[in-house]
This record gives structure tokens, C-alpha cells and sequence, in this order.
């Protein structure tokens, strides 16, 4: 491949990715208000996914805590709120989140493989109850009420989350930096004796990761008008993001992008079409999509295309 | 006073029956199969309302249905594993990626199993009286059922731990569960043991469905908590060690009884602070290496 080739592919993926977000930018102009308000979930699921894989992806650890550090942002913006504006609130939920899961990432990341798993799941429930506890007992009263901020605000909010953390995830694969927590999750002992400081650069990432989906929850928040522990706490959406990113293939970023823009859409379709099946056909597509997509989506389609154009390129 | 504290142990010592005996099955489940099976409660769940059916619709003795219920959760468990784990173990690349993804998937089954749950038996709640009348203890009073699911969980135990220690069978699980590839070269049929591992420890989960049954209210959504249940104390006891289970099936059943005699609300925030203390500190458990 010369360097013009180079150059021009680099041009055009650039000039796509400008007309994408061009187009997103001012769907809001000319989309319905059913598809603004579509995307905003969309971009919920996406942001939340992409944190996650920038995490897990790499160092192969699974974390079952997005919910919690969503969950935080929710509960951030449900009692900041009507004090404070929304721009700030948006901060601190990151930086609640943040601050979490660098505790949480000191305590835990030295647990290795199914542990942390299991500890990041018991975090979630563990934050649900004591705030169940809280609400029910010692205060007396469940649930908040959230401010209302309308659809256009929470699609523009979102839109400038996900930006920025695609170009976050975008930096962090293409610097040293992603070279040593990719190394982490191949060996991990193989890379702390190369010089690579294992325990910082895990909880660091990880914490980068958490602060988005804080954020997001700050946001997404201000949709459901009321919001209490099981709402916020739910594990669901731990479970969801890991699905998706298995399903779109962590091997290339675009892959949790495109396994959460899909999900999301089959969700709203297949909740509006059958409300009792849904759960159980997801429950079969992740069975297949770990069974039969051990690359994903991305990986399904590169095989493929490989093997259309790797034939010709032999023949020629 | 005294009465009090024998009243919190035994009622503590009768619920960490049945927390043994599901996380004996969980954590042979993960120490042999090296399934992290997230779906477990969900069999639990298909015991309790296999029983609640046979009760309602036969009329069967709900103790009798152990006997029905426990090989019908251990044939689904074995298909399972020779069709889904099994495929997935021979194409992981190493043993972390296998436990990742079988967990994964294992997650997908919940989904499957607890939604056609509820599209066969509705989400209501359900549930049916059997022995509610009460022993005397010393002074405390206890409902008999829960005295005869804790001894029937504590006889099932017994002679679960009987059958690894002395047959023929139990050997190779105990082999399979110390090196795989080496009990596979020595004659073990590995693909059987692994997926007759799963299907046991399934086989325990339908026990412990039908035991719950019999003392409380049951929903396709039950699962879940028991799972959890499970986690912490195949934790506590650490993973993979029979009888490091049943010591902390006992002790959660304790610590939930203590706390909820105390604070109810918090009982079980109490397990998680437990189980992440634990984490933390000793992550190989009470009897772990």
C-alpha cells in the first residue's frame, strides 16, 4: 500500500466521520421528535458500552459495575439538581464516579479475573441496599423526583458526551499508554516486569471509564422525572453494556457502537412488538453471540470480507 | 436473654441449611466445571416450582418431590453443558477466557430460562402450606417445616460429600477438579465428568428449590437472590471447597439472622459488606489455600 493510499483512506474515514457528526449535530433541525429522543437512548447504551470496553476491552477484566457508577450520576443529579445547573451537575456526577471507582479500583484490582467480577457485581447491590436502607428507614422516604430538562438539551448533552469519549477511547488505543493495558490483559505479570506500573494504569483506566458513565447517568436522568434506588441500582444496566460490546466485538472501537446502537434499537422495537418475549430473545442472542461471534459483529463481517477480497488480491 | 440468643442461632443454623446446600452445587459448578454460573438460582427457581406443581395439580409430598425435581434439573444442567460449556471450553483459548465467557454466557441462560418461567407459570407469586406447625426447642419456637428442609439440606449434604469421598465416580471429579488435562490422559472421560459436574451441581439447586418451596412464597424471579446467596458463601468457604461451603452456608445463615434480628432492612447489606470485606481480605475463603 503507497502513501497517497494511506493518506487518501485516512482522508475519507475522516471526512465520514465529519459528515456523521454533521448529521447528528442537526438531526434535531429536521428529525422527528421520536428519533431525537431514539438516539438519546441510543447514545446512553453507546456511552456506557464504549467506557466499559475501554476498560475491559483491553485488560479483559470484567467489571460488572457500570450500574453503579451510573447509578451515581442518576442519584447526583437527582439531589443537585434544582440547586445547581445542569452543566455542573453533569461534573460532579463524572467526578462522584470517578472518585468511586478509584477507591473501588484500589481495594479491588489486585483480585484478579472471576473475582472482580464478582466484587463489582456485589458493589452494585451493595450501594442499592444501603441506600434502600437509607431512604426507607432513616429518612423515611423513597424515591426522588428529578428535574425535568427537555429532549433537544438531553440529545445535544449526550451527543457532546459521546464525543468526547470517542475521542478519549480514540487516544488511549493509539498511545503507549493503550500498548500497556493491552499488554495487561495478554500477560499481566509479563508487563509489570517490562516497567509497565499494572496497579496505576488499571485504576486510572478505570476510572476514566466510570467518570463517562457518571455523566451519562447525570444526564439520562433528567428523562425519568422520578428515580429511586431500584431504578438507579439496576442491574441491568451492568449486564447490558458487557452484552453489547460482545455482541458489536471489542477488537476495533466502532464495535461497541455499533453492538449498542443495534441493541438499542432492537430493544425499543422489540419492546413495542413483543413486550413479554423481549427479554428471553435477548437472552438467546447473547447465547449465540457468545457461542458463534467469539470476535462479534466486527470480527463476523472483517472474516467475511477477508475472505471476498483476500481471494481476489491472491489471484491478481 | 438466652432464649433470645438460641432463638437468632438456630433460626440463623435452619436458613444456612439450605444456603449449604445451594452453594455445595454452585461451587462444585465453578471448582470442577469452572462455570461461574450466574443462572443457579434460576434452577433453584424451576425446583421450587416443579414441587409447587406436582403439589397443586398431583398432590404429591413435597419431601418426595426431591426425588422428581432434583433429576429433571440434573438432566436439563447435563444437556446443557455437553451442548453450550462444552463447545465454548474446547474453543477458548486459555482457562481466564473460558470462565469469562461461560459466565457471559450463563447470563444469557438466566435471561432464557427465568422469561420462559414466567411465560409457563405467570409472575405472580405463588406458594402452598406444608408442615406449618411448630417444634419447641429449648424454649424457642420453630416452624417444623424449617426444621425438616435444614436437616434434609444437612442428610443431602452428607451424602453428596460421601459420594465424592468414596466412589468410583466421585474420584473423578475429585481428579477432574485438581488437573483436567491430567485426569483426561489417566482415562477420564472429561467432557463426561465436567458436564455431570454441572448437571450435580444443578442437581443440588433443584434439592434447594424444592426445600425453599416448602417454607417460602416462590417466583420465576426468585432466582436471582439465591445466586447471590450462593456467590457469598462459596466465597466465604472458598471456591471450589465442599465443605468450606457448608461452614459458610452456616455462617451467612447466622450473620442474616444476627443483622436481621437487629435491623431487618439491612440484612442483606450485611451480606455484601461481608462479602466484600472478604474479598478484600482473604479472597480464597475460610478454608482456602
Amino acid at each position: 500500500m503507497d502513501i497517497a493510499s494511506v493518506v487518501s483512506k485516512r482522508a475519507f474515514s475522516l471526512g465520514l466521520l465529519l459528515l456523521i457528526l454533521i448529521l447528528l449535530a442537526t438531526s434535531p433541525l429536521y428529525a422527528p421528535r421520536y428519533t431525537v429522543v431514539l438516539l438519546s437512548s441510543i447514545f446512553m447504551y453507546v456511552v456506557i458500552t464504549v467506557s466499559w470496553a475501554i476498560f475491559s476491552g483491553p485488560t479483559g477484566y470484567i467489571s460488572l459495575a457500570p450500574a453503579a457508577f451510573f447509578g451515581v450520576g442518576i442519584y447526583i443529579s437527582a439531589m443537585l439538581g434544582k440547586a445547581l445547573p445542569l452543566p455542573a451537575v453533569i461534573g460532579i456526577g463524572g467526578l462522584a464516579s470517578f472518585c468511586l471507582a478509584l477507591f473501588v479500583g484500589a481495594l479491588t484490582l489486585r483480585l484478579r479475573g472471576i473475582y472482580f467480577a464478582m466484587f463489582t457485581f456485589g458493589l452494585v447491590e451493595f450501594i442499592r441496599h444501603l441506600l434502600l436502607f437509607w431512604e426507607c428507614v432513616i429518612s423515611g422516604r423513597r424515591g426522588r423526583i428529578v428535574v425535568i430538562v427537555d429532549n433537544t438539551t438531553v440529545y445535544y448533552l449526550m451527543l457532546i458526551i459521546f464525543s468526547i469519549l470517542v475521542l478519549t477511547a480514540y487516544l488511549i488505543r493509539r498511545s503507549r499508554y493503550g500498548l500497556a493495558l493491552q499488554s495487561i490483559g495478554e500477560y499481566e505479570d509479563a508487563a509489570a516486569h517490562t516497567g509497565v506500573n499494572v496497579t496505576i494504569v488499571k485504576i486510572i483506566t478505570f476510572a476514566i471509564s466510570a467518570t463517562f458513565m457518571g455523566a451519562a447517568g447525570a444526564v439520562m436522568a433528567t428523562k425519568w422525572t422520578y428515580i429511586d434506588p431500584y431504578i438507579a441500582f439496576n442491574p441491568l444496566y451492568s449486564f447490558m453494556p458487557v452484552l453489547m460490546a460482545i455482541f458489536g466485538g471489542m477488537g476495533q472501537l466502532y464495535g461497541p457502537i455499533i453492538g449498542a446502537a443495534i441493541f438499542t434499537y432492537l430493544e425499543e422495537f422489540l419492546i413495542t412488538r413483543f413486550p413479554y418475549y423481549y427479554m428471553l430473545i435477548f437472552g438467546i442472542i447473547m447465547v449465540v453471540a457468545i457461542l458463534y461471534m467469539p470476535e462479534g459483529l466486527v470480527g463476523l463481517i472483517e472474516k467475511l470480507w477477508k475472505r471476498i477480497w483476500g481471494v481476489r488480491g491472491a489471484n491478481s | 436473654m438466652i432464649v433470645t440468643i438460641l432463638d437468632i442461632v438456630i433460626a440463623g443454623l435452619l436458613m444456612g441449611g439450605i444456603y449449604a446446600l445451594i452453594a455445595v452445587g454452585f461451587s462444585l459448578q465453578y471448582g470442577v466445571a469452572r462455570v461461574l454460573n450466574v443462572s443457579h438460582g434460576e434452577f433453584i427457581m424451576l425446583g421450587a416450582f416443579i414441587t409447587w406443581m406436582l403439589y397443586k395439580v398431583v398432590g404429591i409430598n413435597p419431601l418426595v418431590c426431591l426425588a422428581i425435581s432434583g433429576p429433571i434439573t440434573l438432566v436439563i444442567g447435563f444437556l446443557l453443558h455437553r451442548t453450550l460449556f462444552t463447545r465454548l471450553r474446547s474453543s477458548s483459548p486459555s482457562l481466564t477466557a473460558f470462565e469469562g465467557k461461560s459466565m457471559l454466557a450463563s447470563f444469557g441462560l438466566l435471561f432464557i430460562i427465568q422469561n420462559v418461567a414466567i411465560l409457563i407459570w405467570g409472575n405472580a407469586v405463588k406458594g402452598y402450606t406444608y408442615l406449618d406447625s411448630s417444634v419447641n426447642i429449648g424454649g424457642a419456637i420453630f416452624a417444623t417445616n424449617r426444621l425438616v428442609t435444614a436437616l434434609s439440606a444437612l442428610v443431602i449434604g452428607v451424602a453428596f460429600y460421601i459420594f465424592l469421598a468414596r466412589t468410583r465416580l466421585g474420584k473423578a471429579i475429585r481428579a477432574a477438579a485438581q488437573d483436567p488435562r491430567t485426569a483426561g490422559i489417566m482415562g477420564v472421560n472429561i467432557d463426561h465428568v465436567l458436564a455431570l459436574c454441572f448437571g450435580l451441581g444443578a442437581l443440588m439447586a433443584g434439592f434447594g428449590g424444592t426445600l425453599i418451596s416448602m417454607c417460602y412464597s416462590i417466583q420465576p424471579t426468585m432466582g436471582f437472590q439465591y445466586t447471590i446467596i450462593a456467590i457469598i458463601v462459596v466465597v466465604l468457604g472458598g471456591l471450589g471447597s465442599i465443605p468450606g461451603s457448608f461452614i459458610g452456608g452456616f455462617v451467612l445463615g447466622l450473620v442474616g439472622s444476627i443483622v436481621s434480628h437487629w435491623q431487618p432492612a439491612l440484612s442483606l447489606a450485611a451480606y455484601y459488606m461481608l462479602f466484600i470485606i472478604l474479598l478484600i481480605v482473604k479472597p480464597t475463603g475460610i478454608l482456602g489455600k
